[in-house]
């Protein structure tokens, strides 16, 4: 180690170090870190060691270099999803379990597990009707299935977008993908086009508003402040604010044009997971599966990227690049999941601050217990969707602002009163 | 270690540097001084490529305009005035992130790199709080947290814009003593702008009086801290002190004022 003949200097009393900022830390305070100290004051040494123990439990590492009394060289920890994401995930198993179980045909468990079994390459003799076999493998399978992944592309996104924005407001819609989406989708209902092109046409007009609101954004951003460094992140949001309105105010036209398709439009609009199909599932797990690995891949640099534009570029950051890259991979996943399922609001808000809030904000934990929070809360969301009303369906964006909003309103309050060492 | 060649950087038609030409040797320390607007900034923004700027910028012999942002980073690390402090990361991912230049595009720190962050860690006396959220930090302690992250860059040439603004009078001389240890230390380059002149005088090899983005005077703290210099670029108030230590002290004297009538007279 190079600076092992330094390390005598750092630990003894060091009349250079900006001393009274912290007090340069007594060996015997530096020894003991603050809450153990608290704790263990009126204790013997024993005492002591059992509360060192206590702080060992949140890193093995870190306690480990406190009782080696070795000071200037604390273990840092790798940062890992590891619980938030297993809890995250035990959350997706126990929603779709449920999602495949629950249904207005309401068949019982035992017959859904064998008509599960039913399409298995190996399976014991089973007498299952037939068309419980197609209930769970033609309609619920496919929309757990389809409602896990556009959940997991609407909360990635969300949380995508909110890291190269730096905005907390940012959610998957943003740039415009709600709006051009929105717009393409009314006039292919409108002109009375088949509706199999929906998808294919609200992918189109999600991806031509995004890439209109970037090229717009990024080139205003030039002009104001330093050279593509400055206001370019708030110049993309006000380019996407502006070409969503426009959008939105042609699609509000037609849509109060041709009053017979309102209750097609409002039924895109609002989100459904109820038309959900194998070929859905096909047609949109390309471009999820692209996409969660470009974002999950950009974590570390999302990370870097929160200390500014400017300073990550000082860092040797390519921040044009990463910008483009992370803003084409969320608007991939998003435009995916708006061309199968409509506009469903809130989820990739909600869903990245939840976790921010409860697991951390290192976007290393951010992005992939998103994707699995959201894919579980998307499932749940739409098991409410089905269920409340049976056998009509309510509006999932109407599900998922009144389940998401309360919990995440909880979620806020718990966290302020919570202490800030946990 | 720097030169500077003709370096001119022009915001739209205001022009922020004129022909800069200079250079900084090896080890040195040299402070840049002057009044609001004067370049300091500018400068310290093109010597990090910052900036676009027309002229030559050399670090290590080097002309930074042919190095890519990565490379550059490894060469230079700087401090901004008013560095962004994400509220919920942990002091030790910050000192993480001055790594990113060693580290692979789509990569993730090493075990190396997180020894070189822990090592930094424990060097500026925040091994404490290592595992604490920014917020948790008072201004001392960020003050050692950004130098902690420029330093994980091991890039020789440190630049430092007005490093102790947010620092009370103690504090500051505590955050330069630092970078004067570490510098002799770590044997690195150091251009600071410096707003306290008193303080730029005392840390400082050499100062630069930048005004209007041209040099107006460049040497050693008392060649340059002199009443006839600093009042052309300062206003008529300000005044040396040579303290018996031989410091220079530099302080603004309030211009007297009429005495008011006494009310009622």
């Amino acid at each position: 180690m190079t600076s092992a003949a330094r390390r005598p200097a750092a630990d003894a009393p060091d009349p250079g170090l900006p001393s009274a900022a912290a007090g340069p830390p007594s060996l015997a305070s530096a020894l003991v870190p603050p809450a153990a100290r608290a704790g263990g004051a009126d204790g013997d040494a024993g005492a002591q060691k059992a509360s060192l123990a206590t702080q060992a439990a949140t890193g093995a590492e870190r306690a480990a270099a406190v009782e080696t009394a070795d000071r200037d060289r604390p273990a840092i920890s790798r940062i890992r999803p590891g619980r938030p994401l297993a809890i995250a995930a035990a959350a997706l198993v126990v929603a779709m379990v449920v999602g495949v179980l629950v249904g207005p045909a309401g068949l019982p468990a035992a017959t859904v597990g064998q008509a599960l079994l039913a399409r298995m390459p190996w399976h014991p003799a089973l007498s299952v009707p037939a068309i419980d076999v197609a209930i769970v493998w033609q309609i619920r399978l496919p929309r757990v299935i389809l409602g896990a992944l556009v959940g997991a592309m609407l909360a990635g996104g969300g949380a995508a977008y909110q890291g190269v924005v730096r905005t907390p407001l940012a959610d998957p819609y943003l740039l415009g993908v709600a709006a051009g989406a929105g717009l393409v989708a009314t006039l292919n209902i409108v002109s009375g086009a088949s509706s199999g092109l929906l998808p294919a046409t609200a992918f189109a007009g999600a991806a031509i508003a995004v890439t209109v609101t970037y090229v717009l954004g990024t080139s205003a951003g030039r002009d104001i402040g330093s050279p593509g460094i400055g206001g370019t992140a708030a110049s993309i949001v006000l380019a996407g604010v502006a070409i969503a309105a426009l959008f939105t105010a042609v699609q509000e036209y037609l849509q109060q044009q041709s009053s017979q398709q309102l209750q097609q439009i409002y039924a895109w609009i609002l989100g459904e997971l109820s038309q959900a199909s194998w070929s859905d599932v096909v047609l949109i797990v390309p471009y999820t599966a692209i996409s969660a690995a470009l974002l999950i891949a950009h974590r570390r640099l999302l990370d870097v990227l929160q200390v500014g534009e400017a300073e990550a570029s000082s860092l040797g950051v390519n921040v044009a690049r990463l910008r483009l890259t992370v803003v084409a991979a969320a608007t991939l996943g998003t435009a995916a999941a708006v061309a199968v399922s409509g506009l469903i609001g809130f989820v990739g808000i909600i869903v990245p601050h939840t976790v921010r809030l409860t697991a951390g904000a290192s976007y290393r934990i951010v992005l992939p217990v998103s994707m699995v929070g959201g894919a579980a809360f998307l499932v749940l969301a739409d098991i409410a969707a089905r269920t409340v009303q049976a056998p009509a369906e309510v509006p999932l964006t109407v599900i998922t602002a009144t389940i998401g909003a309360p919990f995440f309103l909880f979620v806020l309050r718990s966290r302020r009163t919570r202490s800030d060492l946990s | 270690m720097i030169t500077l060649d003709a370096v001119q950087v022009c915001y739209g038609a205001a022009v922020a540097l004129r022909s800069l030409t200079g250079s900084v040797a090896g080890g040195e320390w040299l402070g840049v001084i002057g009044p609001n607007g004067a370049g300091k900034t500018t400068l310290l923004q093109a010597i990090a490529g910052q900036v676009s700027y027309s002229g030559r910028v050399e670090v290590c012999g080097q002309p930074t305009s042919g190095l890519s942002r990565r490379t550059l980073a490894r060469y230079v690390a700087y401090v901004p005035q008013n560095p962004m402090l994400p509220p919920e990361m942990l002091v030790s991912d910050y000192v993480l992130l001055g790594r990113t230049p060693h580290i692979g595009y789509l990569r993730v720190e090493t075990d190396a790199d997180r020894r070189i962050a822990a090592e930094l860690i424990g060097r500026l006396a925040l091994s404490e709080m290592a595992g604490r959220a920014l917020r948790t930090l008072s201004g001392g302690e960020l003050q050692r947290l950004v130098l902690a992250r420029a330093l994980a860059q091991q890039a020789p040439v440190l630049l430092l814009d007005e490093p102790t603004s947010a620092l009370d009078l103690g504090r500051r001389v505590d955050a330069l003593e630092l970078v004067d240890e570490l510098r002799r230390e770590r044997s690195l380059t150091v251009v600071s702008a410096v707003h306290d002149l008193t303080l730029a005088g005392q840390f400082a090899d050499r100062l630069l009086l930048l005004d209007g983005g041209v040099t107006v005077a460049d040497g050693p703290p008392r060649a340059v801290l002199r009443d006839d210099i600093l009042r052309d670029h300062f206003g008529p108030a300000v005044e040396v002190i040579t303290t018996a230590d031989g410091d220079r002290a530099v302080y603004s004297r309030r211009q007297p004022r009429p005495v008011p009538p006494a009310p009622g007279a």
